[in-house]
């Protein structure tokens, strides 16, 4: 199965004020579409070619790991964005988010954190354990929660490439600008289908 | 004793066009400085306050994450910004250059077995060329890790790195990180590689 580059929902210069149009460019372009043709050149051949995205992340080691991880998390982060988000959960999400975390702003928080303090390159994650409970983690390199049989809702990306462009080393900004983008109405959906 | 910024033997742009003038800025005050000043606090009112950066690399296992990744990024910065001349490039001559062809067969050899660790290395952290006592081994480390460390898989004494951290060539090289490799070579100093070479094979 040949891994294709999945179609931004908006122009790359629709969320210009938090991420320009040269890094949407080469996060997207070049990166993203990187890791998407090295995954295909890596499983020709092996008992990878045929699988899943899912399943890649599940089984598979080194390289075939790192690129289809990869594919997979620039996916579920481009997704989430919009240039005219919902800004905040409802709902199920929110009263969910609210148990976890003690409220909206309290979450905020934590996930920024974990975000900014992730040391090296990698991925913070809000996700659904196995109890149902909203927690949130780090992943170094391409990790992916998936591996250790949590369901993903949100990833804010936190390699150098995703903000060196438009923030250099002030990877707090970033982080900030970040949630004026997240369009809460795709965490929701992602939510539901995790229950 | 707190650990200083070490002062830079040239200044932003002279090592143009292999690395730009608001990259080397960058590198050096922010993240080099942030590197120094979170070392600076993380060992401050401990046992380890007063060792010299060495010692401390050598019992990071025991230390906190702050002291491994601040402590490596201080020494790393400081051996990097060392080895890299506006007049540099070329070839190393003389034992440096003897002890290449002794474990490598030939500079261009080592050469390209380097440049194909800095690529190949996922995600961030460095390329290097140690001495570990007893030959010359070429590796990397994630984030900023080093062969000094008590938890390295390779010990010994770095001689040469190359930051492959995205923040060291984005601004210019953006994903193109074979290319700074490339030019990487433009701007090495080989008497200080050979300096740390001499003062590693004299211990």
């Amino acid at each position: 199965m040949k891994h294709e580059l999945p179609k931004l929902q908006y122009s790359p210069n629709a969320l210009a004020e938090v991420l320009s149009e040269k890094t949407m460019e080469f996060h997207y372009g070049k990166h993203h579409q990187a890791y998407v043709n090295n995954l295909n050149s890596l499983i020709q051949g092996t008992k990878f070619e045929n699988a899943s995205l899912e399943q890649i992340i599940m089984e598979a080691e080194g390289g075939v790991f790192n690129n289809g991880a990869q594919v997979w998390n620039h996916s579920f982060y481009f997704e989430a964005f919009s240039p005219a988000p919902k800004h905040m959960p409802e709902g199920d999400l929110l009263k969910a988010i609210e148990v976890s975390f003690g409220s909206f702003e309290e979450f905020l928080s934590k996930f920024s954190n974990a975000a900014a303090t992730l040391f090296g390159s990698g991925w913070a994650w809000l996700v659904v354990d196995a109890d149902g409970k909203l927690i949130i983690t780090q992943e170094s390199n391409a990790g992916n929660p998936l591996r250790k049989g949590l369901k993903p809702l949100l990833t804010c990306d936190v390699w150098e490439h995703a903000y060196y462009l438009d923030y250099q080393n002030r990877r707090p900004d970033y982080i900030q600008a970040f949630w004026k983008i997240v369009d809460w109405r795709v965490v929701e959906k992602r939510f539901e289908q995790a229950r | 004793m707190a650990f200083q910024l070490p002062k830079l033997k040239f200044d932003y742009k002279a090592l143009e066009p292999y690395i730009d003038e608001m990259t080397m800025d960058i590198h050096y005050n922010k993240h080099h400085g942030t590197y120094t000043n979170n070392l600076n606090n993380a060992i401050a009112g401990t046992s380890i306050e007063a060792l010299p950066i060495e010692e401390i690399l050598q019992e990071v296992s025991k230390l906190s994450p702050a002291v491994r990744n601040n402590g490596g990024g201080y020494f790393n910065h400081n051996l990097f910004w060392d080895i890299m001349s506006p007049n540099g490039g070329g070839k190393p001559d003389g034992a440096l250059l003897k002890s290449i062809k002794k474990f490598f067969g030939s500079f261009d050899e080592f050469k390209e077995k380097f440049s194909n660790a800095a690529a190949t290395r996922f995600g961030s952290g460095w390329a290097w060329l140690v001495w570990t006592g007893k030959d010359f081994q070429v590796f990397s480390t994630p984030n900023q890790d080093n062969s000094l460390m008590d938890v390295a898989d390779i010990k010994g004494i770095p001689i040469l790195g190359l930051d492959v951290w995205e923040h060291a060539y984005y601004l210019k090289y953006q994903n193109r990180r074979s290319e700074y490799i490339q030019n990487f070579w433009n701007v090495i100093d080989w008497k200080a590689v050979e300096e740390k070479y001499i003062a590693a094979t004299s211990k």
